[in-house]
């Protein structure tokens, strides 16, 4: 029993990382119909930008939770202002491609500065240690992890539902055209968007930072893997990422703990799980079915 | 050839909706200066070039065309196309060494895998389209990545298949100056073979889906069979590519499945020009010259490279080399006419 509550609780912390990028994903698809490509890469600076602030500045984990999804969020404002806008109008695809680029670009520079070698980052010492929840001891950085990302979660929630803001964002996520005809700017929201978006991924990465090895191609894997979580939510429903992610954080987890005979399930089963959702359910278990095609 | 949709000019009809370069054929003696200059090109390139770079040219024009048959001309993004490519080359390897097979059979085993392989991920596919089409061919071939990591016994995991021979009725092919005129063939007739899709009733349905599926349905045409049967043959093209890129490098690596190799891809038939069949084998030449240039100047960061091309081309050059030429070629006869 408490084998699988600790299975159960390390699938949710992984489940957390899957949703706090698919949330991302999601926001952004809703309001530009870009899908980012390049968002494990900024999942992997977040991660690298700590590292470095750590080693070369002494910037603490607590600044650098705060500093890198800023700074990372503005960056995503200027690469929005500079390029992704021009191919908005376009099919989605050409996006697509232009942040794939965008991925290569970023992965190599930081590649060429700090090569391919996982660093370790230490884990902040308010949170290093462990919890007795009763069955056995949880590891507090990782209750922290998940605690902190269902909060994010349902601040997001919140402020998409119970906000003026929040309001404006989903009524131009589905009726762009008619939420213009009332006077609304839509296209001012969109670079925030797109910036809070990117600064969730940095946030992600942070927090992965202690957890999982820095290095530059730690966004590259789990990013498609993060593509096959939104296809099972349903891109089109910030519900359904985030829900997916922590779903698939614990399929993961127990195919693992369960089925250790064959070490591939635990890499390759949100895949299978996606087969599974698209003869089922193509739109996505959240999702609104497309128009016919 | 009189079909009666395929000579009305690109300007006279609105732009498909994926803003596509509609298919338009030039003129009878344009196309056959074309086809002559690009053979004599293929039949010169090993003595222009580096050998062993002109085979690479001929298995990416391979995969590039069969990317571009999806891509242009059923609007269908496969950003999953290594699995294909990967695939056929780990089962001609495979073939080869253990079966000491002429090396066609072998590539030809390796393509017909990569077929069935497309079966199932093309069914499952074709039900989305669009971004999602992409992200769902993506993480399919990533699935095959790891199954192939895992599977040691049978891949050598990253220790790649070593070995590969070029078996050909005894003839000595170990240089690659000969080797390239021996595969030559086996890649002309894939590229005819797309040609001749892409010209067939067939083809003129896939165009037709993909610049209204919902029209082509209501004609009664199976649309998901359709994309299903090109997805198909697609990765059949992909998977002679592949094949002969294994025999080519005599050796096969996990790279070959890599999701940068299908991103690559689709971006060399971009930079080619979409829908335009024969801009993927120069964006595939180009890609591939400057890639063995870089490297060979010992440039490691090849993927900041290739990065830049992406964005500037995405940018910049959406229509492509072939589709900037082409288009003011075509409003120039067109105003003539």
């Amino acid at each position: 029993m408490s084998g699988f509550a600790q299975n159960t609780f390390n699938g949710l912390v992984s489940g957390a990382f899957y949703a706090l990028l698919a949330l991302g994903l999601a926001v952004i698809f809703g309001m530009l119909r870009v899908v980012n490509f390049a968002h494990g890469a900024f999942y992997m600076l977040g991660a690298f930008g700590a590292y470095v602030l750590l080693t070369e500045a002494g910037v603490p984990f607590w600044a650098a939770l705060v500093i890198m999804p800023v700074g990372l969020g503005l960056l995503g404002m200027a690469l929005e202002r500079a390029v992704i806008h021009r191919l908005t109008t376009l099919d989605p695809l050409y996006n697509f491609l232009l942040t794939f680029g965008l991925t290569l670009i970023l992965q190599d520079l930081v590649k060429l500065r700090y090569g391919v070698q996982s660093s370790p980052y230490a884990t902040p010492s308010l949170l290093s240690g462990s919890v007795n929840f009763g069955l056995f001891d949880f590891p507090t950085y990782r209750v922290f992890i998940l605690g902190f990302a269902v909060l994010l979660c349902v601040a997001v929630w919140w402020v998409l539902t119970r906000t003026r803001i929040g309001m404006v964002v989903r009524a131009a996520t589905e009726r762009p055209d008619l939420t213009r005809a009332f006077g609304i700017d839509v296209g001012r929201w969109v670079t925030p968007v797109f910036g809070f978006g990117i600064g969730l991924a940095g946030l992600a990465g942070v927090l992965a930072a202690p957890m999982r090895a820095v290095n530059p191609l730690m966004g590259a894997d789990l990013i498609i893997v993060v593509f096959a979580v939104v296809v099972i939510g349903g891109l089109g429903s910030i519900f359904g990422s985030v829900a997916a992610g922590f779903g698939i954080g614990l399929v993961q987890a127990w195919g693992e703990a369960y089925l250790s005979n064959f070490p591939i399930v635990s890499q390759t089963i949100v895949f299978v799980v996606m087969a599974v959702v698209l003869l089922w359910r193509p739109a996505g278990l959240f999702g609104r079915e497309e128009a016919p095609a | 050839m009189t079909s009666t949709v395929d000579t009305a000019p690109e300007a006279a009809r609105p732009a498909p909706p994926s803003g596509l370069v509609a298919v338009v054929r030039a003129p009878r003696w344009v196309r056959y200066a074309l086809l002559a200059v690009g053979l004599l090109v293929a039949a010169w390139l090993p003595n222009g070039l580096y050998p062993a770079v002109a085979v690479d040219i001929l298995c990416w024009a391979l995969f590039a065309v069969a990317v571009d048959l999806l891509l242009g001309f059923t609007g269908l993004m496969s950003f999953g196309h290594a699995a294909f490519w990967g695939t056929s080359a780990y089962v001609t390897g495979l073939v080869a060494i253990h079966a000491g097979l002429p090396f066609p059979l072998a590539v030809l085993a390796g393509a017909l895998a990569a077929a069935v392989l497309a079966v199932p991920i093309g069914y499952l596919a074709v039900k989305r389209t669009g971004i999602y089409f992409a992200m769902v061919t993506l993480a399919f071939a990533q699935l095959v990545y790891y199954v192939a990591n895992e599977w040691r016994s049978v891949t050598q995991g990253e220790n790649g298949l070593q070995g590969v021979p070029r078996e050909l009725f005894g003839l000595d092919l170990t240089d690659d100056y000969y080797f390239y005129y021996a595969i030559l063939p086996v890649v002309l007739l894939g590229l005819a073979a797309a040609w001749r899709i892409v010209h067939s009733p067939f083809g003129r349905v896939l165009v037709g889906i993909r610049d209204n599926p919902a029209r082509a349905r209501a004609l009664g045409y199976p649309v998901h069979r359709y994309k299903l049967t090109a997805f198909v043959l697609s990765g059949f093209i992909a998977g002679l590519g592949g094949g002969l890129f294994a025999v080519g490098h005599r050796f096969v690596s996990l790279d070959v499945l890599h999701w940068t190799t299908s991103g690559k891809a689709v971006i060399v038939v971009v930079l080619g020009g979409i829908g335009t069949l024969w801009g993927g084998v120069l964006g595939a030449a180009l890609v591939v010259r400057l890639e063995d240039w870089l490297s060979f100047s010992g440039f490691e960061a090849i993927g900041l490279v290739t990065g830049a091309i992406f964005v500037l081309v995405v940018v910049l050059f959406r229509r492509g080399i072939w589709g900037s030429v082409a288009a003011p070629a075509h409003r120039w006869a067109a105003r003539r006419r």
